[in-house]
């Protein structure tokens, strides 16, 4: 599904690099998880696989369904299947919570040549993805993440990516500022779109999501690079001894 | 009076971003222009051209005297140069005064009889002349919403539609031209009373060569049974185009009136020049709205229509309310301040304001309450928008006379920037004679985030989808006001004029 080889990023507006040559494939259908500390490039990643400006790939590339993603703009990305819920959902003064969503839901279909959705159908479909989340009716009229709570936003976040049916859907940060009944509807909301042709990438600090969304492989991150993988149990291993152990094991 | 800020502020957006959309380039939708035989007036502006306008019209002699004396007044006139935009002079004796299709030398009886070409051209812009028809873009909603037209080409009107349904609840809608011939004691008194004939250098052109326009009167206790509405389209090149509204909305009265405006595309500027004057008896309610879209001159400022409009509502009666809602993304300059006389006590004006300038685009516009009457209310909500290397003013004036006591005003300016070659600029001014009266202003200036517009695009929007969504998500408090068909005509406007903007 996702193929990324040596991808190595730098800032475009200084000289600094951030990504040092990251290796990784996530097969379709796979949930793999990457843990790392803080400022170890984790949210990065995610931003240059979406398109994000700012950022400059020096070397390597990403391929998602045998198609270089690199080239593309952020919205034909999208249309292609890419779906990032953001460690930190961005607020639209004026602009309902349900416009977005059918806007968005829309111009991807037109983007793949597929017809729109009408009013009455859009409705039907999102209100009932709404009420598994637990969104109610308020919030779907709501402008966009304004003034909604931590868990509020990162809900609305599962809800989008519930209506876009991304096939690689990549998680930042999806549980932190979450309680735990909050993170529990997070991860229901994803297992829920857990499916043979489609893909995550769960991005995270704490084993305790990984007990809710059970990973195939998990990957650790650290200064720019992947410098270890294995299965569930090596996030228990953070867990337990913290990053400390593994990196020096590494270096 | 002085204004207490003037900010500008210009911030950067992204380059590769604003001119990656740039290179898609601006698009306006209705620039064709229909080919048909036109009947002008010579060239110039002197007396024997505003006779020949008087008598065009078939109008009595106190109308050709009433002209004559604006005429008079005018000569004496200077142009206004206090506003934010700066253009070309203008030569008053090179272009026509009076433009009209052959075929409506001898006036259609009815809309049946009109020169298929120019229904045509009224359907191409979306523009309902059959009497069951509704606004183009519009699912036909539950209820039957209709919406009368009167259709304005160059200097006649084609045709109104529902006039004789509107005449049984005694209202009448018309050209001012027929109203002139067939209401004239209605016209004489009401013409003038509002905007007088030396208002202004623009409002006293008007007053000598205005050709055509529309009429409404509001019979006592009489709420309009539907939606009135005038749609302005200048299709003859080098022709001013001077229109003249008038609206009286009678003891107890209610109107709600749209008025839409297009010309074709052209690399020389044409001037148009308006009045609109509304009055309010006791307890009538007025809702004016206006979609203005005239050609807006291409990315390089060639060419569009200057836009030089006078409109003021007199809220003569006691507990009178109006309210102006605008959507102003044409013209290549405009000038324009549609205002509230609250003159009677409790009377109420509201100002509902989206100003968008694209490319070389000059926006000055804004309004001016004045209160005179006790416990007077008014509302200012502006909304300006500047992208491109466009210049946007938004010039307010809130005015509590000695004795508009407990008058209020609530004014709420926002500023939105697309690039860092547009300038945005707020200048209120703010008169207080009355001490038990209040003003609330607040203004803020900000510019589209590149965070906002990655979240759309990364949800699938292309950038200009996106821009259009943040923008009109901006806009939401005035596009609230409108009437439901203009809110998403107006909606789909922003979208497109703000096509090749940004980032
Ligand atoms: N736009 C940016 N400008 C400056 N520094 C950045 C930017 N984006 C990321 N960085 C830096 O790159 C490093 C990796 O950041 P990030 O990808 O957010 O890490 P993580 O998500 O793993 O915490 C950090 O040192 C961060 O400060
Ligand atoms: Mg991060």
């Amino acid at each position: 599904m996702l193929e990324i080889k040596n991808l190595h990023v730098g800032l475009e507006e200084e000289d600094k690099q951030i990504l040092k040559g990251v290796n990784l494939t996530v097969e379709t259908g796979k949930v793999h998880a990457i843990m790392g500390p803080n400022g170890s490039g984790k949210s990065t990643l995610s931003y240059v696989l979406s398109g994000k400006d700012g950022y400059e790939v020096t070397d390597g590339s990403a391929e998602l369904q045998g198609v270089d993603v690199l080239d593309m703009e952020p919205e034909e990305r999208a249309a292609a299947g890419l779906f990032l819920a953001f460690q930190y959902p961005v607020e639209i003064p004026g602009v309902g919570n349900m416009t977005f969503l059918r806007t968005a839901v829309n111009a991807q279909r037109k983007a793949r040549g597929e017809e729109e959705l009408s009013a009455a159908e859009f409705l039907k479909v999102v209100r009932a993805k709404a009420k598994s989340l637990k969104i109610d009716a308020d919030m779907l009229k709501r402008p966009v993440n304004v003034g909604f709570s931590g868990g509020e936003k990162k809900r609305n976040e599962i809800l989008q990516m519930a209506m876009l049916e991304p096939k690689m859907c990549i998680l930042d940060e999806t549980d932190s500022g979450l309680d735990v009944d909050a993170m529990k509807l997070v991860a229901e909301g994803v297992n829920a779109l857990r499916d043979a042709g489609r893909s995550f990438l769960v991005i995270t600090h704490y084993q305790r999501l990984l007990d809710h969304i059970k990973p195939d492989v998990v990957h650790i991150m650290a200064d720019g690079k992947i410098v270890k993988t294995g299965g569930p149990e090596l996030a228990l291993e953070v867990e337990n001894n913290g990053y400390a152990d593994i990196l020096a094991e590494v270096a | 009076m002085a204004a207490l800020d003037d900010v500008q502020v210009k911030e950067g957006v992204d380059q590769e971003t604003v001119e990656a959309v740039q290179s898609v380039g601006g698009k306006y939708k209705y620039g064709f222009e229909t080919d048909i035989e036109i009947e002008y007036a010579p060239k110039g502006l002197n007396e024997d051209i505003v006779r020949l306008i008087s008598e065009k019209n078939g109008e009595p002699e106190w109308m050709l005297e009433w002209r004559l004396a604006a005429y008079r007044r005018w000569l004496q006139m200077d142009e206004p140069d206090w506003a934010m935009v700066d253009y070309p002079e203008i030569d008053f004796q090179d272009q026509y005064y009076y433009a009209r299709p052959k075929s409506m030398v001898e006036k259609p009886k009815s809309l049946d009889e009109v020169d298929p070409k120019l229904l045509e051209t009224y359907e191409k812009l979306g523009i309902p002349l059959k009497e069951q028809a509704l606004l183009a873009g519009v699912e036909a909603p539950e209820e039957d919403r209709r919406v009368a037209v009167d259709a304005v080409f160059d200097s006649v009107s084609v045709g109104t539609t529902f006039k004789d349904e509107l005449a049984k609840a005694g209202v009448i809608f018309c050209s001012i031209s027929e109203a002139i011939q067939d209401h004239p004691e209605l016209v004489k008194k009401y013409l003038g009373s509002v905007v007088p004939q030396s208002d202004n250098y623009y409002a006293t052109l008007n007053s000598a060569v205005f050709s055509d326009g529309s009429f409404v009167y509001i019979p006592e206790g009489t709420k309009c049974p539907m939606e009135l509405s005038t749609y302005f389209r200048i299709n003859a090149e080098n022709t001013g185009q001077f229109e003249r509204t008038l609206i009286i909305a009678d003891k107890g009265a209610y109107v709600s009136y749209l008025e839409g405006c297009t010309a074709p595309q052209r690399d020389v500027a044409q001037l148009h020049a308006a009045v609109v004057e509304l009055v309010l008896l006791e307890d009538s309610e007025i809702k004016y709205s206006t979609v203005q879209n005239w050609y807006p001159g291409d990315e390089d400022g060639k060419g569009g229509i200057y836009n030089f409009v006078t409109k003021r509502a007199d809220c003569r009666g006691d507990r009178s309310k109006v309210m102006w809602t605008q959507v102003e993304t044409g013209s290549a300059v405009t000038w324009k301040y549609p205002s509230c006389i609250l003159r009677g006590d409790d009377s109420q004006g509201e100002f509902y304001s989206i100003a968008i300038a694209n490319n070389m685009q000059q926006a000055d516009t804004g309004t001016k309450m004045v209160h005179l009457g006790k416990n007077t209310k008014s509302r200012i909500v502006s909304k300006g928008i500047s992208a491109g290397k466009a210049q946007n003013t938004y010039r307010g004036l809130v005015s509590m006379h000695p004795k508009a006591q407990n008058a209020r005003n609530y004014t709420q300016c926002d500023s939105l920037l697309i690039g860092d070659k547009c300038g945005a600029h707020t200048v209120p001014y703010i008169e207080v004679k009355n001490n038990s009266a209040r003003v609330e202003h607040e203004a803020t200036t900000s510019k589209v985030d590149d965070d906002q517009l990655f979240y759309c695009r990364q949800r699938g929007m292309d950038e200009e989808e996106a821009v259009a969504l943040v923008v009109n998500g901006f806009c939401k408090d005035v596009l609230q006001a409108l009437p439901m068909e203009f809110a998403m005509e107006a909606q789909a406007l922003v979208a497109i004029s703000l096509e090749g903007s940004v980032g």
